[in-house]
């Protein structure tokens, strides 16, 4: 708020009402629909629901589907960030070293940022096609016989590759204008007080770029969870089967294929718990944030 | 966004580090690009080489035949879904998206900021609370309200329940408390009104910030994939990341696989964000990296 704003009444209700409506209707709407109908159990047929109290939520802890599901959602979930945040900081920290072609090397390391993940996934298929896939042949080459979409430990291997090579542009952008504002003066004492470009690294840039990190922790967290539902939906050419699923896909998979509303809005509302803990947990975070100025 | 904070490092006898620093970036580079070169590579050779051995060296002189394949010709029943006719669609959703965001977004923010209302923390709140959750997770219940209001199949139904989170308003708040008081100050001893500081002050000075919210929201339209499966069903309305859906079950088919066709369509899917973000790094860079403060 300014010191010096207009007073004037209706102009700012005016200029707030299509953001308030589009949110009333796409967002508060849905979100207490999913609660409400996560306590009812509806009739797949459409002939009405019944309340059933929490016994959609008490399905869900008690089956042990759902506990392998949300097993290999953290799995992949932590794969998927470790190895994005690592390949990309030690891209970025390479690209800030370099002087000569460090614009080409930034602009070929971020360019898949702008692939939408389930072409990300297609092209996870071709790589990975049965019979002339580069990679598969690739692994054949070293006795390893892939299988996508028919061996479990393959198909996921295959997941968590394309959805590493979908994020490392955005933490690489990240880290690097991390590595970019760091002051020219710290920069110099540490030339001078490190011989050593590793304990340089360790000792001085790293904790430098913490901040960044634990914001690019929860970017990379959400990501895992949400959006690499095109990848997943694309790697198993959305035949779920016995293939590896996360808990986003398997709210997609129970309330529009099994018609489980109940179930899925039951799954839908754990998975908005998970994600305002996760924004709790960063905003903590950015309240005790460093800054290094 | 050049890089002036390089400091040359002494001369070492040894150059090894910075042929380290090389290597690891150009591994990293093919590591993004390979895949990419491989799919363009199936597009220029007939279906039945790719069939027999997947993407190899050989550049072929299917390319123009593919191409036209992939923009005119249809599959489905409707023979509605011409690469043509999802690339149109994919151009409206993301411009429309990025376009209705800013105009709600910037809209909204000006009232927050400028404006003395009596309930600005509370609909700061309203509107801040739809960061948290993102669409996958009240999938379902939007798309039933999506149902009942009719909006099925139409371009409104794909782009306005996409808006409704307030990503943009946040931004441009951020931007406009950093504006300087004296502006609006001056403006206002000058006699002008909220609505010519608006636009004769205000949209000029974040021109910028418009661009650099333009592309990121673009993007971020055009690969939206989970929303566009769920609103459209008929084929006519298809966007080109939507359509890798399909296009991954017609490769299922048992006639012979129209790689040449499936690829080329994935490649113009991928193309116009990537222009858009490479053509624009700077802006991109900027918008992306200010929004997380």
């Amino acid at each position: 708020m300014k010191r010096a704003g207009f007073a004037t009444r209706w102009l700012p209700i005016l200029l707030l009402l299509p953001q308030l409506a589009i949110i009333a209707v796409f967002f508060y709407w849905p979100a207490a629909h999913a609660v409400q109908s996560s306590f009812y159990l509806e009739d797949p047929f459409g002939f009405g629901s019944s309340f059933v109290g929490f016994d959609n939520y008490t399905h869900l802890t008690s089956s042990s589907e759902y506990a392998r599901i949300a097993k290999f959602t953290l799995l992949f979930t932590v794969l998927v960030t470790f190895f994005s945040l690592a390949l990309a900081l030690l891209l970025a920290v390479k690209a800030d070293n370099v002087i000569r072609g460090a614009k080409t090397y930034r602009t070929l390391l971020m360019w898949v940022y702008a692939v939408a993940p389930p072409v990300a996934g297609f092209i996870g298929l071709l790589m990975f096609n049965q019979s002339w896939g580069p990679l598969t042949e690739l692994a054949r080459s070293i006795g390893w016989d892939f299988k996508l979409g028919v061996n479990f430990d393959d198909t996921a291997t295959a997941m968590v590759l394309v959805s590493v090579w979908k994020q490392v542009p955005v933490n690489f952008i990240f880290f690097l204008s991390g590595l970019q504002s760091i002051p020219k003066s710290v920069r110099e004492a540490a030339l001078i007080d490190a011989k050593s470009s590793f304990r340089r690294f360790w000792d001085v840039t790293f904790p430098l770029l913490a901040p960044t990190g634990f914001f690019l922790l929860i970017i990379n967290i959400t990501y895992a969870l949400f959006d690499t539902f095109g990848v997943v939906d694309t790697l198993v050419k959305g035949e779920p089967g016995n293939n590896p699923m996360t808990l986003v896909y398997k709210v997609y998979v129970d309330g529009f294929r099994g018609n489980d509303l109940g179930g899925s809005s039951a799954q839908s509302v754990i998975l908005m718990v998970l994600v305002l803990a996760l924004t709790v947990f960063q905003f903590r975070l950015v309240e005790r944030r460093i800054h290094y100025t | 966004m050049t890089d002036t904070t390089h400091i040359p490092i002494a001369k070492r006898p040894l150059k090894w580090g910075r042929v380290m620093d090389h290597s690891i970036l150009i591994l990293g580079s093919l590591f993004m690009l390979v895949p990419l070169l491989m799919v363009l590579q199936t597009t220029t050779t007939t279906d039945i080489e790719t069939i027999k051995n997947g993407p190899g060296l050989l550049i072929g002189d299917q390319f123009d035949d593919n191409f036209m394949a992939a923009m005119f010709k249809a599959s489905g029943f409707s023979g509605e879904n011409t690469g043509m006719r999802m690339l149109m669609n994919s151009m409206i959703l993301g411009i429309g998206f990025a376009v209705g965001k800013i105009v709600i977004g910037m809209m909204a923010a000006y009232a927050l900021v400028y404006f003395r209302l009596r309930f600005a923390t509370f609909a700061f709140w309203l509107i801040f609370t739809t960061l948290l959750l993102p669409l996958e997770v009240r999938i379902l219940p939007s798309y039933e309200i999506a149902q009942q209001l009719g909006l099925l199949n139409t371009y409104t139904g794909l782009i306005v329940p996409l808006i409704a989170s307030a990503t943009a308003t946040f931004f441009f708040r951020q931007f406009f408390r950093s504006v300087p008081e004296e502006l609006v100050e001056a403006a206002r001893i000058d006699g002008a009104g909220p609505v010519k500081f608006f636009i004769d002050i205000l949209v000029p000075l974040s021109q910028t910030m418009i661009a650099a919210m333009f592309i990121i929201m673009f993007v971020f339209g055009w690969n939206q994939y989970l929303w566009p499966t769920m609103v459209t069903t008929e084929e006519g309305m298809y966007t080109l990341v939507r359509g890798i859906k399909q296009i991954t079950q017609d490769l299922e088919g048992t006639n012979v696989p129209e790689y040449g066709r499936a690829n080329m369509l994935a490649l113009i899917a991928i193309l116009p964000p990537v222009l858009v973000v490479i053509f624009f790094q700077s802006w991109f860079v900027k918008g992306l990296t200010e929004s997380d403060k």
